[in-house]
């Protein structure tokens, strides 16, 4: 429980990286949003399809920010010190999950609330499914943090992480366009995680929920990533 | 762990070897520690100190051999918490402070030490409010200490604990180290500090290119080396002179002051005042710990060219 407690308490005191999260898609929501206040995208009320898109964007870069951390214990030999400990190696990893999600959390709340202030309204049981959909959707990027975390040289990470957010960002159609609406890009575009992170604002207004793809999407990719984090993290202790 | 320690094997490393591509960092190790023991690992730099010591730890695989440390393998060991460590490495966590690093370290053990005694033997009590990252070097090297031992771990292995540490911040640190110690536990400690090994552990392991030249008590290998020196008085002297003498090894002239190392002290100083009648101001020292290092770990390079050159 101590290990936890720090984990999240380290997660808060970076400040600059928490107050990046927040601001980030809370100053891009608005600036983008408010003019466009009654329009529609992708079938839906821009406000409502932004603002999920921007709580997708700054999760995104809370749900990879314990992989920067990660790189810098791993840089400061801290790793190798916890490998000398009797802390089991996934209870270090359930606490930087957590801690990615203690991080996600006030981001999502605040756009919801940027959201309702440009008129969205949702039910309380839809407010509840969108977050329920937004964090079942964030646990691939989670695992990819840890990967990059345990693979990237420190001085790379910000570039990696930043990027494979803004790459998986820009694909899911978290910009305000798509790069297809059919055709076989449409269908690769559907295979990622992102796309139906941005979905689930549609979805839960639709009443239907994601669709069984978006489920097997989201659980084909951690399932997939989970063993790539292994073997990087198997590497990244192991000393030749 | 008590009822362990009755019929405790200590730790026993045999046959240890580990090779970094061609770089035999450990060849053919065999070591065994009593409980309770303070045995320093005593060798220059790169002569595998670290190596072993990661070994001991089960942070690196050995090519061969294995280690026990209380009768398990090192990876069970630190699972039930038996083993704590200063490694070179392992400068503190940011966005934390002394105190929270030390109670993080001590929430993974079974029966850890009370956090705020730990912080006052160690000498960590006065910054315990402050960031890890706003430390000097020996604070910070305090904090490592303190989180090496706040487990309340059976073992301690240190891997040059004070490496960079001033002379008054090694000092506090081996007050510390022996008010730990006086608790019963084993301590293993790699150093290239001569006069640490020799004042602060029971028995000195010398490691020289990755094999173990000398073992025992510091009074024992100075013995075993043999070493003694004669200093004189002596103008205008052939060093060539001087180091054909019975008796001496090798001689070293600055000045008017000669200085010779000896296999044998005394056969040296009869030849000596036989030859060279006017030395003056003679004076016959007993061998240092620093001369049966370097006796000791030239001895074994000497042997390794022989064996390279045998081997052609």
């Amino acid at each position: 429980m101590t290990h936890f407690r720090y984990e999240i308490l380290r997660t808060l005191r970076n400040r600059v990286f928490y107050a990046i999260t927040l601001a980030l898609p809370l100053v891009l929501y608005y600036s983008v949003a408010s003019g466009q206040r009654n329009g529609t995208f992708d079938g839906t009320a821009f406000p409502l399809y932004f603002m999920t898109a921007m709580a997708v964007y700054g999760a995104m870069y809370a749900a990879v920010a314990p992989g920067a951390r990660i790189a810098r214990d791993r840089s400061r030999g801290w790793l190798r010190q916890l490998q000398i400990t009797p802390l089991r190696a996934r209870t270090d990893f359930a606490a930087k999950a957590a801690s990615a999600y203690v991080l996600a959390l006030p981001t999502l709340v605040l756009l919801y609330l940027a959201g309702a202030s440009l008129g969205v309204r949702l039910d309380a049981d839809q407010w509840l499914e969108l977050t329920g959909l937004l964090l079942a959707g964030l646990v691939p990027f989670v695992v990819m943090g840890f990967i990059l975390g345990y693979l990237v040289p420190v001085d790379a990470l910000a570039a990696a992480l930043g990027g494979v957010v803004v790459l998986f960002a820009l694909l899911g159609g978290v910009f305000g366009f798509q790069l297809a609406t059919s055709g076989p890009l449409f269908d690769v575009l559907k295979c990622l995680p992102s796309y139906w992170l941005v979905q689930a604002g549609k979805t839960t207004l639709g009443g239907g929920g994601w669709p069984a793809q978006a489920w097997i999407v989201v659980a084909v990719w951690t399932v997939a990533l989970i063993p790539a984090a292994a073997l990087a993290y198997r590497r990244a202790t192991s000393r030749v | 762990m008590t009822a362990v320690r009755d019929t405790n094997p200590g730790i026993v490393l045999s046959g240890l070897a580990k090779s970094y591509g061609p770089v035999r960092a450990v060849r053919g190790l065999d070591l065994a520690i009593a409980p309770g023991e303070t045995v320093a690992l005593l060798g220059p730099n790169g002569a595998g100190k670290t190596t072993t010591i990661d070994m001991m730890l089960g942070l690196t695989r050995p090519d061969e051999g294995t280690v026990s440390i209380f009768g398990v393998p090192p990876a069970a060991a630190v699972q039930d918490g038996w083993v704590g460590a200063m490694l070179q490495t392992g400068s503190p966590l940011e966005h934390l402070k002394v105190r929270e690093i030390v109670r993080m370290m001590a929430s993974y053990y079974p029966h850890p030490l009370a956090v705020e005694e730990v912080l006052r033997i160690t000498g960590a009590s006065d910054f315990a409010g402050r960031w890890t990252t706003k430390l000097s070097g020996g604070q910070a090297q305090r904090v490592r200490f303190a989180a090496a031992l706040v487990g309340d771990p059976d073992l301690l292995l240190l891997d040059e604990p004070t490496a960079g540490i001033d002379v008054e911040g090694r000092r506090d640190f081996w007050q510390a180290m022996r008010a730990v110690t006086e608790r019963g536990k084993t301590v293993v400690f790699a150093t290239h500090y001569l006069e640490e090994a020799d004042a602060y552990a029971d028995r000195i392991v010398l490691i020289a290119r990755g094999e173990i030249v000398a073992d025992g008590p510091a009074t024992e290998i100075k013995a075993q080396a043999g070493a003694r020196s004669i200093r004189a008085t002596l103008p205008g002297v052939d060093v060539q002179a001087l180091s054909a003498l019975p008796g001496v090894r090798s001689a070293q002239r600055h000045g008017d002051a000669v200085l010779l190392s000896c296999s044998d002290a005394d056969a040296a100083l009869v030849s000596l005042l036989t030859v060279f009648p006017g030395a003056r101001d003679i004076e016959v020292t007993g061998g240092s710990l620093e001369e049966a290092f370097l006796e000791l770990t030239a001895a074994d390079a000497d042997a390794s060219r022989q064996r390279t050159e045998a081997a052609r």
